[in-house]
């Protein structure tokens, strides 16, 4: 079906029916205030957005510094062709986590007083100024994609020069606020659930991002490879799935030395709302991918390293909500559920992500080995979920 | 000298005084609807909780190291050199991380309105600067909310306690908790009934050393993992360099 020479599919009117319902809440926010637009309240004072939008927007966009920094500092050059959709799937994850932070934030006009109202003791002023200057040097990172397009040969040359001490700011900026969105949660142990609590958050929020960093790269990958019809290389797959095992591993093994060291290991097994939203966690974070990827059959299958993927992508975002919202639940002795108005704006900011993502890898040389002349097939969208990846060896 | 407040719950009548007196002070809304709701929102700062004939008080304890000063990005809190924690509107971006942050859940917030503040009990750092009482303890009729000074008032408090044990549980409220508070709580029933948090809950350590012993690390950090990325950039850099140079002879002696 077409409707004035556009092609009408199920996922460009899913997107355009996100866009209603979204701009609509984004018109309730604006004009009647937090309180009509979300089910936060003083019990409550962060929900879906500050769980959601901003934990797990930085989680996922860790893909940009874990593969450039594998490319570009510790020379691992097979991973190369996934360096561009990595960075772009980073520079997309935190601006629309800025986006998102203007939606959350009370004040939002006033974001700017951050850098010159300074509190060095606030986690949270780290991670403002991280995300700020990290998100330069994506700007910076991304930039020779666009050059390129345009045949700007000189400032090519100029960015490639600092290309380096870009990826090291990236890396080290990145550690910082990576970790620090963890080190907020330290300072109310008392209103945690101690399956949640631990000194240790930091870590395990760095080290998330890094299995989440890797788990998008293999995801969008596969995901853009199918939408473009272009060939996926299967090595690249196989060396990311590898890694994103070990990773898995190192996290899991801390884990259970965390739960054990602080007492709470036997508790896991005692049936409670907080257990039964911590096995959710560890079964999609730890049990399915390490499961499947313990296999080489696995590791070497574009779909089921998919799927993988996809499971410890959904494990993660489980643990930071139930970081953010369901350890709080017991203090709180009530519960949080985000509004319809409240989930269709982090609906709009993730179908943005889409298609910003899908704009850039189809008008700038993202995927360098296939030009966006070679993605004549009509559309996008239309073949995502429908085609098969095909395999370059 | 730092000021304080003590409450002596066994004094109070529940008339609620306090919170008319503070509603007036801080031009809030007041009226018989409002002296019902037995919660505190961003109109309603303080509160006198009933329970048989048992009465508590809640309002911001005014910690001596505040949760909410340390964790602001922006700095919208600070404790002055009274004893009050106050709260800079103008700063403020609203992001909220002091509601959270609070062991006594204190900051509530405007969430009806468009540019919405975070309210709570500032202890009338205005009066207190005059030297005044502030206006919920000059408005008790029977001295269960006492200001002073904050020294005398823990030495009053422990008074209180010696000579009337079986009147008293044995806890100053707000002495030790989370390092100390400038508001101070006595009680003939344990507190946590009326909902305030355990001292084994929230500690004697002061809340924003959870966080401080993180951010402390960080002016060693920073230098420490810039200088290892570079170190192992220029390692692996400097080995691509000479491969290279080595593939280069062997082709031009293979050339020979």
């Amino acid at each position: 079906m077409t409707i004035m020479n556009i092609k009408v599919t199920f996922w460009r009117v899913l997107f355009v029916v996100i866009m209603i319902a979204g701009l609509y809440s984004t018109y309730v926010r604006y004009l009647h205030g937090l309180g009509a637009v979300s089910n936060m309240n003083d019990q409550y004072p962060w929900g879906l957005w500050i769980g959601f939008d901003c934990l797990c927007g930085v989680m996922l966009a860790a893909g940009g510094f874990c593969v450039t920094g594998a490319v570009y500092i510790f020379h691992v050059e097979r991973l190369h062709s996934v360096c561009r959709p990595a960075i772009l799937t980073a520079f997309l994850g935190y601006v629309l986590f800025i986006v998102g932070l203007l939606f959350d934030l009370g004040r939002p006009w006033f974001i700017w007083h951050q850098m010159i109202y300074m509190n060095f003791h606030s986690v949270m002023f780290e991670v403002g100024m991280c995300v700020m200057t990290y998100t330069t040097v994506l700007f910076l990172e991304f930039l020779p994609n666009v050059l390129e397009r345009f045949n700007l040969a000189a400032p090519i040359r100029w960015v490639k020069k600092i290309y380096p001490v870009l990826v090291c700011l990236g890396i080290l900026l990145s550690t910082l606020h990576q970790s620090s969105l963890g080190s907020l949660f330290l300072i109310f142990p008392e209103k945690m659930s101690p399956f949640w609590y631990t000194p240790a958050l930091p870590f395990f929020f760095f080290l998330s991002a890094i299995a989440c960093g890797l788990a998008m790269t293999i995801f969008e990958s596969t995901l853009s490879a199918r939408a473009f019809g272009r060939g996926l290389e299967r090595s690249v797959m196989t060396e990311l799935g590898g890694a994103l095992y070990v990773v898995l591993w190192i996290i899991a093994l801390l884990r259970l030395q965390d739960f054990v060291h602080r007492h709470v290991f036997a508790s896991i097994f005692k049936g409670s709302y907080e257990a039964y939203f911590l096995w959710t966690e560890l079964i999609l974070c730890f049990a399915i991918p390490l499961t499947m990827l313990s296999f080489k059959k696995v590791r070497t299958n574009p779909h089921l390293l998919y799927l993988a993927a996809l499971s410890t992508i959904l494990g993660f975002v489980t643990n930071r909500l139930n970081v953010a919202v369901t350890s709080m639940d017991r203090w709180n002795g009530s519960h949080y559920l985000p509004s319809f108005t409240e989930t269709s704006i982090t609906l709009m900011i993730c179908a943005l992500g889409f298609f910003f993502f899908n704009m850039a890898a189809r008008f700038l040389p993202i995927f360098e080995d296939e030009h966006h002349a070679d993605s004549h097939a009509a559309s996008a969208s239309e073949q995502l979920g429908a085609g098969q990846p095909t395999l370059v060896h | 000298m730092s000021k304080g407040i003590l409450y002596d719950a066994t004094l109070c009548i529940g008339c609620k005084q306090c919170e008319s007196a503070c509603a007036q002070q801080n031009e809030l809304p007041y009226d018989d609807k409002i002296a019902a709701e037995s919660v505190q929102t961003d109109h309603k700062f303080t509160t006198v909780l009933a329970k048989d004939d048992k009465f508590m008080r809640r309002l911001c304890q005014h910690c001596e190291h505040p949760a909410c000063a340390s964790v602001c990005p922006v700095g919208a809190f600070h404790k002055t050199a009274d004893g009050p924690v106050v709260y800079d509107v103008w700063k403020c971006i609203g992001c909220r991380y002091c509601m959270v942050a609070c062991a006594f859940s204190q900051p509530k917030y405007e969430w009806g309105k468009l540019n919405p503040r975070v309210r709570k009990c500032i202890m009338c750092p205005d009066r207190v600067a005059q030297g005044l009482a502030t206006a919920c303890a000059t408005a008790c009729p029977t001295g269960a909310t006492k200001f002073g000074d904050h020294e005398s008032l823990i030495a009053e408090a422990k008074d209180r306690i010696r000579n009337n044990p079986e009147n008293y549980v044995d806890h100053i409220y707000g002495l030790n908790e989370v390092g100390g508070t400038s508001v101070l709580m006595l009680s003939s029933v344990p507190f946590e009934q009326f909902g305030l948090p355990k001292i084994q809950r929230i500690g004697q350590e002061a809340l924003p050393e959870y966080t401080g012993r993180v951010m402390d690390m960080m002016p060693d950090f920073i230098p420490l993992w810039a200088l290892v990325l570079g170190g192992v950039y220029w390692v692996s850099n400097r080995r691509a360099e000479v491969a290279e140079v080595e593939a280069e002879e062997r082709a031009l002696r293979g050339g020979k």
